[in-house]
């Protein structure tokens, strides 16, 4: 730190929000920046589907299918690696369970697969038992093209970027395979309260 | 549409390949390790609203080079681009 | 000496307020003295960064708006919701000190010795860079054909407008060509719409002369005006472009 500070400026509000509710080094936002490493995809949901592989055999939905699942709204506390957490954020979606009960499998891991090339890599563990769901709609409406729609994945317990956006997939692993982030710096799992923001953190 | 306005050109991120580089980047021609294309680093696609900086080539939108700052060290991937020409300093 | 010119660029250097001009209610220019500056090219940039008591940092780049030879200005649009020009234009003041680092561009540039025609094209604060050009080509007393088509929403948004018409007005090769998108003064005789293909083809030189285009604005400006380029028949190689973020000011 060169310890030079420009005379009067204060940068955006910074709050630290409600105790026990804000991870480390996170300030509370009411926005909902939108990040985005491409251009945004606009698949036509009659060529959408949903795809797991690796299990016994491939399984797939189209949109009217993937719609036709059990869904629920959740609201949920979301958290940026780039330090800025949005509370009580409401989401509707499927969750990943009743995804992955439609397949056969023993893996440990995945790596969800994305239009527009977006990967990202999971535990099983992290979005089963009611951690995590394949999102289609935000604050009551369906999920805007910025925001990862038609359909995200969700996973706030986490830090966002696992939340993939314009999500088509999952692949199933023995082995945790680092995707578009994790094999350039970003912590390989990602916990927020744990801090787990880069390589060895 | 709101991410596409978020796209600029290789211009934004001069001053951060020279820091990384040590030199002027946005004359230097990368060749696309996807498509083949050869384009000065000034006319790439470049995103900078992501946990990093994203640049695409402008014809086939393949990653050319990702960018994460953290404290104290700095990870680049340029495996995408298949080489690259930076002229001397003037 | 250039190992320390390099360096010079690379790192941060501190730079005083000189003094601001404010160029309409929402653009302020902003005159630097920085004891390490090594000169630059018309049509370069400097990173700006500011440091909040709470250590908390933001940079931004903003385009350089005096010719070479004559100093060093920056002109900086406030945007509503940005988090850095609104200090700029509204609380930097004469004596104030920031960190900047600079010049940076090697590829959107222009000197006298690079020659012409030159078609710079502009939308909204997307003109300081071409400014820049202007000045240095004026410095230079140089008669190179030169041609700005300059958007903007209203008259009273047009930066620099008083020095354009004095410019233009030596007839030494330099036409300003503007159009107001949202709004026009009554009397208004030059364009009144958003540049389509076919105002480009009215102010552009035909392909045939070989013109080196300069197009910067924000990203939906200079896509559109750069297709129209190509569409008229222009190499892209011979337009470069400059985006400015539509938001993060």
């Amino acid at each position: 730190m060169t310890g030079f500070v420009s005379r009067g400026f204060k940068g955006r509000r910074r709050s630290g929000g409600p105790e026990g509710r804000v991870p480390p080094g996170q300030y509370v936002t009411d926005d909902f920046p939108v990040l985005s490493a491409g251009p945004t995809p606009h698949t036509p949901l009659e060529e959408w589907s949903f795809t797991i592989r690796g299990g016994a055999e491939p399984v797939s939905w189209s949109w009217e299918e993937f719609r036709a699942l059990p869904s629920e709204t959740v609201t949920v506390d979301i958290h940026c690696v780039t330090k800025w957490s949005k509370l009580d954020s409401v989401w509707e979606g499927v969750r990943v369970d009743t995804l992955l009960e439609a397949v056969e499998h023993d893996a440990a891991y995945l790596t969800a697969f994305c239009d527009g090339g977006y990967t990202t890599n999971l535990p099983i563990e992290d979005v089963t038992d009611g951690k995590a769901w394949v999102a289609f709609g935000f604050d009551g409406e369906p999920l805007e093209p910025e925001h990862g729609g038609p359909a995200r994945l969700l996973v706030p317990h986490l830090y966002f970027w696992k939340s993939a956006k314009w999500v088509r997939g999952l692949e199933l692993r023995d082995e945790d395979e680092p995707g578009f982030w994790e094999s350039n710096g970003y912590h390989i799992r990602g916990d927020p309260w744990l801090e787990q923001r880069y390589w060895g953190d | 549409m709101e991410t596409d306005a978020m796209r600029l050109d290789g211009n934004a991120i001069g001053g951060l390949m020279l820091e990384l580089f040590g030199a002027e980047m946005t004359a230097a021609r990368g060749v696309c390790g996807s498509c083949g294309a050869v384009e000065p680093l000034a006319q790439t696609d470049v995103y900078l609203n992501a946990p990093g900086t994203v640049v695409r080539c402008r014809h086939c939108q393949n990653v050319v080079l990702r960018i994460v700052r953290a404290p104290g060290r700095t990870w680049i991937d340029l495996s995408g681009m298949r080489s690259i020409e930076i002229p001397d300093a003037g | 000496m250039a190992g320390a010119a390099v360096l010079g660029r690379l790192t941060w250097q501190i730079a005083e307020v000189a003094g601001t001009v404010e160029e309409t209610p929402r653009v302020k220019t902003i005159a630097l003295e920085a004891e390490s500056w090594t000169g630059h090219r018309a049509g370069q940039h400097l990173d700006v960064r500011l440091t909040a008591e709470d250590g908390y940092q933001a940079e931004r780049s903003y385009s350089i708006a005096s010719a070479p030879e004559n100093g060093l200005e920056i002109t900086v649009e406030r945007l509503d919701d940005g988090e850095v020009s609104p200090y700029l234009v509204d609380e930097l003041r004469e004596g104030d000190r920031l960190e900047l680092r600079g010049p940076i561009g090697g590829y959107f540039v222009w000197g006298v010795e690079d020659g012409g025609p030159v078609l710079l094209v502009a939308g909204g604060s997307g003109v300081v860079p071409l400014m820049a050009m202007i000045r240095h080509r004026a410095a230079a007393w140089s008669r190179v054909p030169m041609r700005l088509l300059y958007s903007s929403h209203s008259l009273e948004q047009v930066i620099y407008r008083d020095e354009l018409e004095r410019l233009a007005a030596r007839g030494d090769g330099l036409e300003v060509f503007h159009t107001l998108t949202r709004e026009q003064p009554a009397g208004w005789t030059g364009y009144s719409r958003r540049i389509d293909n076919e105002l480009l083809g009215e102010v552009a030189w035909p392909a045939s002369e070989s013109a080196t285009v300069f197009v910067c604005g924000s990203t939906h400006f200079v896509d559109a005006a750069a297709d129209g380029l190509v569409a008229l028949g222009y190499d892209p190689g011979s337009i470069r472009t400059e985006r400015f973020g539509a938001t993060g000011g």
